[in-house]
């Protein structure tokens, strides 16, 4: 066993996020993707016995030749990605690229064209319940039902969601701290916030405590203190799920994500951690360095290699 | 069927939350009311019978049920929640069954609001309840196949009075085909059997029959079948359409 005999009774709540948000730290020596979380239970594990158990689990989404066409038009082109247990991946591209079409097709809203979206082990089309009951999802714009309170709302969902009244309850309070709606509980949501929306609908996504998250731009419409709680909350969910974000704020991807994928004209034109994202540009380049491979990877201003990137 | 019934509950309650609900029982009332007493002319007819009160209701149901139906489904694609509820671990069918339901225990709600004018024809003289009971079992049931045509109608768009105003017309269409004026001139154009088989389709047709008090099997099935159809379509429109 490689379980490390320290069982601190409060581990340091910050780990995985000080790990991702400080990219010049020492620890930046060590591959991203392994010291992402690490802590299972109260007990701290070592990176090495987590990685082994990350190898040992399956992708919690996995997708193949995803395309989807709206009359001539191809929104999504091919895509084709496994996302594992622990992995942030933001999902970045130029508005229009298809991303929120891709993550709707995903969720089991749209259908493909053509292609496959298995979600835990279960196929998008042949079980679209079973995969709806293991993904939490934020759609674009965070709707609501705009009649209904902050409370009703997520007791709706609870119900719908089949937790029966006791958990349902339970499941809503856990989900209000955490997403701080404590103060408009009884508020209708079409009187709420811009900010206070988003969360509400964050809340409804993690409700049930989903192995997959699916957030189609969580922190769009936030303040920078909200957009730092939500990020907090994004990081301390983690390690526990696979979590895909959509985005626009490329300092986001620095902070919060473990990998990166960027698509353009619905291709998927970037697959790797944001370190390889950003040793993309030439070394004169030496602000706003992420920017600059976007552009470069979506306008097609400069030759930059395709898919993959240095390992 | 525990989350036709949860989305059932929320869509009910959905309703009077909002100004909705009580505009629509109350315009309601007050038109069964004028139209029975004033225009239909209960009291001065002395009959101890609902005939003046039951003929309206087509007509009142072809602008009132539109109302409500016009938001099922073009509202949640408006703002988005048709995502929500998609994304929801629920089907498609128990996403249309729970929404459908709502509206027509709804309209259930308004048309048990109007029992005082039976109240009144009861004290007044002797009615046969079993005609009145099944023409109010009838009326019902032709909300529903009203509330089914909106349901599906409401589905094709985002803007709530395009559904409106389409799904008028469209329960226009089932009155008007049975109507003597327009059958006969379909007459002039049209084989008999053709022109009868149209008028089958009529709700008139089929509402007269139970308003007489008479429950036949084929007037049940023809709402029925008619609410299943529209509510299959909807399913339909609605797979088709929520991308856009």
């Amino acid at each position: 066993m490689d379980k490390a005999p320290v069982a601190p009774p409060d581990p340091p709540p910050t780990l995985a996020g000080r790990t991702c948000s400080i990219p010049r730290s020492p620890l930046h020596l060590i591959p991203r993707r392994g010291i992402v979380g690490g802590l299972r239970g109260d007990r701290f594990r070592t990176l090495q016995a987590f990685e082994e158990d990350r190898e040992a689990m399956g992708s919690m989404i996995e997708i193949r030749g995803l395309t989807k066409h709206f009359g001539p038009l191809r929104a999504v082109d091919g895509i084709s990605l496994d996302v594992k247990q622990g992995e942030v991946l933001g999902f970045l591209g130029p508005n229009g690229a298809g991303k929120s079409t891709a993550m709707k097709m995903v969720t089991g809203f749209l259908a493909p064209t053509s292609g496959s979206v298995k979600v835990c082990g279960h196929d998008v089309g042949a079980e679209p319940v079973a995969v709806k009951e293991c993904i939490g999802y934020l759609p674009e714009g965070a709707p609501a039902y705009p009649d209904m309170t902050t409370e009703g709302f997520l007791n709706f969902i609870a119900e719908i969601r089949g937790f029966a009244r006791g958990e349902a309850r339970q499941r809503v309070r856990t989900a209000v701290q955490k997403a701080r709606l404590e103060g408009v509980l009884r508020q209708p949501i079409e009187t709420l916030s811009k900010g206070y929306k988003r969360r509400v609908g964050l809340a409804q996504a993690i409700l049930h405590d989903p192995p997959v998250l699916i957030l189609d731009e969580p922190t769009d419409g936030l303040d920078p203190n909200q957009k730092h709680e939500v990020r907090s909350l994004i990081r301390e969910m983690a390690p526990r799920k696979a979590i895909v974000l959509s985005t626009h704020i490329l300092e986001e991807v620095e902070a919060l994500c473990t990998r990166v994928v960027i698509i353009d004209r619905g291709r998927l034109v970037f697959d790797g951690t944001p370190d390889e994202f950003e040793a993309k540009a030439p070394a004169e380049i030496t602000s706003r360095r992420m920017d600059w491979v976007f552009r470069s990877l979506t306008s097609g201003e400069h030759a930059v290699a395709g898919v993959g990137g240095a390992a | 069927m525990k989350h036709t019934m949860t989305l059932f509950k929320r869509e009910l309650s959905g309703y009077f939350q909002t100004p909705v609900a009580y505009v629509f029982i109350v315009i309601f009332l007050l038109l069964s009311g004028f139209f029975t007493f004033q225009v239909g002319r209960l009291f001065e007819a002395g009959q101890a019978s609902l005939d003046s009160f039951f003929t309206w209701h087509p007509w009142l149901y072809l602008f009132l049920i539109p109302a409500i139906s016009m938001r099922l489904w073009a509202e949640e694609r408006r703002s988005g929640t048709i995502e929500l509820l998609m994304t929801l671990p629920i089907t498609m069918s128990q996403a249309i069954l729970g929404k459908f339901l709502a509206a027509w225990a709804f309209t259930g709600i308004a048309l048990l609001g109007t029992f005082p004018i039976w109240i009144t024809v009861y004290n007044l003289g002797s009615p046969d309840n079993g005609a009145i009971l099944a023409s109010y079992l009838g009326s019902f049931l032709m909300a529903g196949s009203f509330l089914a045509i909106g349901s599906a109608v409401s589905g094709i768009t985002k803007n709530q009075v395009i559904a409106f105003v389409i799904s008028v017309v469209l329960c226009l269409v089932f009155l008007l085909i049975g109507l003597p004026p327009v059958t006969g001139w379909m007459q002039g154009i049209l084989p008999a059997f053709l022109v009868d088989t149209i008028a089958s389709f009529s709700f008139f047709t089929h509402f007269d029959t139970i308003q007489r008090g008479l429950l036949q099997a084929t007037d049940l099935v023809f709402f029925g079948s008619t609410i299943v159809f529209f509510l299959f379509l909807n399913g339909l429109i609605l797979e088709a359409r929520k991308a856009q």
